[in-house]
């Protein structure tokens, strides 16, 4: 490959975004190419710039609330209220929209036609509302580490289980943090990896049922969802990046997980 | 489906890319009361049109309502020749002069010249760039919303990119 189409391919090749064959011939071209080589570097440079400027603009309080009042009034049927939502304190806030995202998920599985959900189905909608729930409530972590011998002790006492607790960093799918959380009537562990500006949740607890292969669950209102069983755990993975991506991730961690 | 339930599913599915949806009309029109309306404007037409959401990639989805209810407000509300026309074949990304210390320059850039820099660069780069550096999307998903080919958009990075260093080296290099 020349210099030429190398530093015309260099920013796709940072992202990952190449195909097998020219990738390689990317890595063979630069590693005997200084100036495509400090080519790279750089645009490594750029990328760590923007990613520590945290240059992201996260919406205004207020205009959730605009938004949501001018969907109240567009919406005829709505029965008339004592409190008006936009009063209501975040955590509350949050807490009614857990309740509702649950609520909603069961009745469109009636609407569906759906009329004795399957277990899985239901785990399915309380993992989905606590996906959600740990992103809107802005309560992803009780314990923010990178270090999984960090995150494991941590559980300790706070659980009657110890999770299995694996950093997939190298991989691309850093472990930042973990978190108690509460499924089908239990506490269970949440453990928060990142994907880029994405967050996975992983929730973990023990069930006797053995060994079962990962299988995506489903993919819902740009949320994906994937369950497996492992060492007696049964394991939940949610996260809005993209299901390959999803199935890679959780084909890492089954690898670490011994069986 | 009543209209309460329609309203409730969808503040369920929408509300949780609110972030998302603001940010990348913060960056098109470069300035926050315009971005909230822009946004909200953005979520009620997806409102409107959320019947024929088949489902998947539901960030895509609203992002691509927001580029376009952008596109439509900056054509109405833009300045008479302010209007960037910009032609890709002219600026073609030539790279930046291999001046030795751009790595240090680029590792120094602080958040206040980054900024200015990404504002700075014509639209359809700054929307390529914030789409990529910060919601993280993949090349798919920004070919979805900005309506372009995959080859399309590794070239616009490229450039974007580029452009972006040439203008952060002009920037910072002159005060070292």
């Amino acid at each position: 490959m020349s210099c030429e189409l190398t530093q015309r391919f260099v920013s796709g090749y940072l992202d990952g975004e190449l195909d097998l064959v020219r990738t390689i011939e990317m890595e063979t071209h630069l590693k005997n190419c200084a100036v495509c080589s400090r080519e790279l570097e750089n645009q490594q440079a750029l990328r760590d710039a923007l990613r520590r400027g945290s240059l992201a603009y996260a919406a205004p309080a207020a205009l959730r609330e605009r938004i949501q009042s001018s969907l109240n009034a567009s919406t005829r049927d709505v029965p008339k209220r004592t409190r008006s939502w936009s009063t209501l304190p975040i955590w509350q806030w949050a807490a009614a929209f857990a309740v509702l995202a649950v609520c909603s998920v069961t009745a469109w599985q009636f609407a569906a036609g759906v009329h004795t959900p399957s277990n899985d189905q239901r785990i399915a909608a309380e993992v989905f509302a606590s996906h959600v729930r740990s992103l809107e409530a802005n309560h992803l972590m009780d314990v923010a580490s990178t270090d999984q011998h960090t995150v494991k002790p941590w559980f300790d006492g706070k659980l009657d289980f110890s999770p299995p607790v694996e950093d997939l960093a190298s991989d691309g799918y850093p472990l930042v943090g973990g978190r108690l959380d509460y499924l089908q009537g239990r506490e269970v562990a949440a453990l928060v990896y990142q994907r880029r500006k994405h967050f996975i949740n992983v929730f973990v607890w023990p069930d006797g049922s053995g060994l079962s292969l990962a299988r995506a669950v489903e993919s819902r209102q740009g949320y994906n969802l994937m369950r497996w069983s492992r060492s007696g755990f049964q394991f939940w993975a949610a996260s809005d990046i993209s299901a390959p991506d999803l199935a890679e991730f959780v084909r890492l961690l089954e690898i670490r997980v011994s069986p | 489906m009543p209209e309460t339930a329609r309203r409730e599913r969808f503040e369920q599915t929408v509300l949780p890319h609110l972030d998302a949806a603001y940010n990348l009309a913060r960056w098109l029109t470069r300035n926050d009361q315009d971005a909230q309306d822009v946004t909200q404007e953005a979520c009620l037409r997806a409102f409107r049109f959320f019947d024929g959401y088949q489902g998947g990639n539901m960030r895509a989805w609203l992002l691509t309502i927001v580029r376009n209810t952008c596109y439509t407000w900056l054509h109405q509300n833009r300045a008479p020749g302010s209007a960037e026309v910009f032609d890709e074949e002219i600026h073609s990304a030539e790279s930046p002069a291999g001046a030795d210390p751009e790595i240090q320059i680029l590792a120094s850039a602080d958040k206040e010249t980054l900024r200015r820099a990404l504002e700075q660069l014509p639209d359809i780069f700054r929307e390529v760039l914030v789409l990529r550096e910060l919601e993280g999307m993949s090349y798919k998903e920004i070919a979805d919303v900005a309506s372009v080919s995959l080859g399309t958009v590794m070239s616009r990075l490229a450039r974007a990119r580029t452009r972006l260093r040439q203008s952060l080296v002009a920037a910072l290099g002159k005060e070292s």
